[in-house]
């Protein structure tokens, strides 16, 4: 039994209208609640690496854009007390060992680091993923460092060098992970009058 | 044709297993098993999409003509995924950071799909809901298994992180069966997937042949 093809072009026209549209209203009741959701996971990785003491605002409605050396825009959460900046926080990009890790820094004005977490990495389980706060402290050694301490050339892995511990197995994350701290302190200190300033 | 429900339930749970019975769906089987509590969640997600895309295949079986049936079963696969993604980003947040990347893998699993064909174009609503629902707590419990065997010998744990899943009152679900450091990697990644895959597919059907049942390619057509 053939039908014309009119008719199967309708019948999946209606489908994909109705579909459409259940798919609408779907979005329009959730994305308020998505919204707040992704917002109150931006305080949640913020309130890591800018601790509750040295803030009295919400750094999520406080922020500087600001281009890096290849252009990429890079998004400034700052932290104020008493109307005075205490700390800024921003995403800093490694390079690994399965691809790009997503950390979060946070600065005080005297360049020193408050924190940096991991917020999103491909690494190994196992190996690699030793990164991760909830794994191991490897991460909070570099709390209070700063560009001048360690001296530059020591801002490496040991087998490079350098003054910080790799992993057994694993030493491209944590390369990466050190490197990509350290070009987050040079991009602060190039930049530090815009981060620091108007508001 | 009438067609028993507990034929339905048993083809689900075990004679027709997505995964054992008809390997089906191995690209999510893979990739979200490498722990018992992924393994559920992925399963659990793939079970909703299923029961509600076999129910609206089944309601709409007698509008939709042959000629353009598979693009009508994607277009109602793909639109269920989506609202699953959207609730469970909207009011299962934790849930959602946990499973997220993965929901949208559901649209490529051939699974959802082989059942709208099999089964849900050709019988009524109720038997339809039935076969999705089933067939996706088979899924569920397949990945569950395998992702059990991985967790066990990769890392030594069996539902780490259930909490986060099913919310604190699982946390007694959480167990260490091995000393952490016992763990062999290799299970953690993906050839450990095709190997406990492989071992519990032999286990089944050495089952099946103890029972008699004999080896038998079931194919995806379950209707006999």
């Amino acid at each position: 039994m053939k039908q014309p093809a009119t008719k199967h072009a309708l019948i999946l026209g209606v489908f994909c209208f109705g579909f459409g549209l259940v798919l609408a209203l779907t979005d329009l009741f959730t994305s308020k609640e998505i919204a707040t959701r992704a917002m109150e996971d931006r305080q949640n990785s913020l309130s890591q690496v800018l601790p509750a003491a040295i803030l009295d605002n919400n750094p999520v409605t406080n922020t500087v854009i600001l281009k890096d050396a290849e252009g990429k825009e890079v998004t400034i959460y700052r932290a104020t007390k008493a109307d005075k900046i205490t700390g800024v926080a921003f995403e800093i990009y490694g390079t690994g060992y399965a691809g790009e890790v997503k950390l979060m820094i946070g600065i005080d004005p005297a360049s020193n680091i408050l924190g940096v977490r991991v917020l999103a990495h491909k690494e190994t389980p196992g190996l690699g993923d030793r990164i991760e706060e909830k794994k191991s402290d490897w991460i909070l050694r570099f709390t209070g460092l700063a560009l001048g301490n360690p001296p530059a050339e020591k801002w490496k892995v040991k087998k490079d060098g350098g003054q910080f511990d790799q992993f057994s197995g694993a030493t491209i994350t944590p390369r990466g992970v050190v490197s990509a701290i350290r070009n987050g302190l040079e991009f602060f200190a190039a930049h530090k009058q815009e981060i620091l300033g108007a508001r | 044709m009438a067609i028993g429900y507990n034929r339905i339930i048993r083809d689900g749970l075990w004679d027709n297993n997505g995964v054992f019975g008809m390997l089906l769906g191995m690209c999510p089987t893979m990739a979200m098993t490498t722990s018992a509590t992924n393994g559920l969640g992925m399963g659990l997600a793939t079970a909703v999409v299923m029961a509600a895309s076999n129910l609206l295949v089944a309601m709409f079986r007698n509008y939709i003509t042959q000629e353009v049936r598979i693009p009508v079963y994607i277009l109602i696969v793909a639109a269920m995924v989506t609202m699953v993604d959207l609730i469970m980003n909207a009011w299962m947040h934790e849930l959602y950071k946990v499973l997220g990347l993965f929901i949208p893998l559901i649209v490529s699993n051939c699974l959802p799909l082989a059942r709208l064909e099999a089964f849900a174009a050709k019988e009524p609503v109720l038997p339809s809901l039935v076969d999705g629902i089933f067939m996706g707590i088979g899924f569920t419990l397949s990945l569950t298994a395998i992702g059990a065997v991985r967790e066990i010998i990769g890392s030594g744990t069996l539902f780490a992180n259930a909490s986060f899943l099913l919310g604190p009152n699982f946390k007694f679900m959480e167990m260490q069966i091995l000393p952490g450091d016992m763990g062999v990697l290799m299970m953690i990644l993906p050839p450990g997937g095709f190997l406990a895959t492989g071992l519990l597919l032999v286990v089944k059907r050495m089952i099946d042949v103890r029972n008699g049942k004999g080896i038998q390619m079931a194919g995806a057509h379950c209707v006999t």
